[in-house]
């Protein structure tokens, strides 16, 4: 008999019903019609990552609006075996519906759903990222903080997932100062004097993806070529060469068109 | 079990209706047979025409029996608004309410990128035609308040910048609704779009 502590703050209770069940928290992914009345749920959890069970009753026009996107859920998974999918029950914990109407929230919480269920394997735990992805949606709507958060969160993402850049010191001559260039192929930081010849081959560095922030829209933008391009080149191509989500695309889209209205 | 193959075919199709399981079936059939007169000779036929009969409409994607419906035909609907709607059944939920008075574009979904939906699998293309030829000079998008309906509204939205007059449904709380029982979003919404009395 196999049993699953909660993974909620202060705890869980053993559970000794013989079947698979546990208790914990996390942030809807998505939601796919099954049959008339339920859906199948995609969350991403703190104990148990990204998970997926059916929500019975979830289609229903009092569930439904709790089960958005975004949406922090008390969930409790049971099934008879580990390998089945499961059902859950879940109630609402915190809306984040509220920022929807915004278009830059709403890009950006498309964004980051459909990059954790791009990247992230089922039932992998991963509690750093979970940590900041709530930080991270909990800002949603908060237009001039909210694109610096999300490019260290894909700095994380990235690191979770084992291919985190380094931009501690140089490659080429171990300096701590005048870091200017990414290195495409280790994603490792380079100076100006360290690129030599290979500058023109060589990622930009903005300084705020080595945490020097605040940063202008541009910078921003111009960092964000550089995860996307790990993201694409070694995350997506690691994942059997899948195109990485056209949601984060359209992110950037949006970020670099707010740059040329000002 | 109805000892009848034909019977039990029957129950078995009417079984995958939406609303309907095996034994809700069993009673619609049954109920049927008693009644065979008034309701499965009528059925049967009705359901015959329309078989042969029903079909999208090629301007807007309604459901008719012609090739162009009812609401594209009626002159009197040409008022240059143009409600896009998600679904047919989004289309003929506002015209029970009867409170529009200008035509529909069906979309025919939602945009969805985890689904391959993007936007040539909607008639996103047939909609700015249809401004262009229509003389439209206001779209209403009354797409659903899910994040998917909202993603496709902002991004129809950028479609037809400038071109035409944009507005989106309001909203808030529903008539007959009680503030204890809505979620944290919609009440946000709702004191948004609040309005002098």
């Amino acid at each position: 008999m196999a049993t699953f502590r909660s993974g909620l703050a202060g705890g869980g209770e053993a559970i000794d019903s013989g079947a698979m069940e546990w208790r914990d928290e996390g942030i809807c992914l998505q939601r796919r019609a099954h049959g008339e009345n339920a859906v199948i749920l995609e969350v991403f959890t703190a104990a148990h990552g990204r998970h997926a069970g059916v929500v019975r009753g979830g289609a229903s026009r009092r569930m439904a609006p709790s089960l958005q996107p975004g949406t922090q859920l008390d969930l409790t998974w049971r099934a008879r075996l580990e390998s089945h999918i499961g059902a859950f029950t879940a109630e609402p914990l915190r809306s984040r519906n509220a920022a929807l109407s915004e278009r830059m929230a709403l890009a950006g919480l498309n964004a980051v759903t459909s990059l954790l269920i791009f990247c992230l394997p089922e039932r992998e735990t991963h509690p750093v990222l979970y940590a900041r992805t709530v930080s991270l949606l909990d800002l949603l709507g908060q237009e001039d903080v909210w694109p610096l958060a999300y490019l260290q969160w894909e700095l994380v993402l990235l690191e979770e997932l084992g291919f985190g850049l380094d931009l501690s010191c140089c490659a080429v001559t171990g300096a701590r100062e005048g870091l200017i260039h990414v290195s495409p192929k280790s994603g490792r930081a380079v100076s100006a004097a360290g690129a030599g010849d290979w500058a023109d081959r060589l990622l930009p560095l903005p300084p705020c993806l080595r945490g020097a922030g605040p940063a202008t829209d541009a910078e921003i933008v111009e960092a964000l070529g550089v995860t996307g391009y790990f993201l694409e080149k070694k995350l997506a191509t690691a994942l059997g060469n899948r195109p990485p989500p056209e949601a984060r695309g359209r992110l950037v889209d949006l970020l670099s068109r707010r740059l040329k209205a000002v | 079990m109805s000892n009848s193959n034909d019977i039990d075919r029957l129950i078995e199709i009417m079984a995958r209706l939406p609303g309907l399981g095996p034994r809700s079936a069993r009673r619609a059939v049954l109920t049927m047979i008693r009644k065979r007169a008034l309701l499965l000779g009528p059925l049967a036929e009705t359901m015959q025409t329309v078989a042969r009969t029903a079909r999208e409409c090629l301007t807007c994607g309604n459901i008719g029996t012609s090739e162009t419906c009812a609401i594209c035909r009626d002159e009197r609907r040409a008022t240059g608004e143009l409600c896009v709607v998600e679904d047919v059944s989004d289309l003929w939920a506002m015209e029970r309410a009867g409170v529009f008075k200008g035509r529909y574009h069906v979309i025919g979904g939602t945009l969805s990128a985890l689904d391959g939906i993007g936007p040539e699998e909607l008639s996103l293309p047939r909609l700015k035609d249809r401004i262009e030829a229509e003389g439209i000079t206001e779209v209403i998008l009354a797409l659903n308040a899910t994040v998917e309906g909202l993603t496709t509204a902002h991004y129809i939205a950028d479609m037809l910048e400038d071109s035409v007059r944009l507005s989106s449904l309001a909203q808030g709380v529903p008539i007959g609704g009680e503030l204890d029982y809505l979620d944290e979003g919609t009440i946000g919404a709702a004191l948004r779009a609040r309005k002098p009395l």
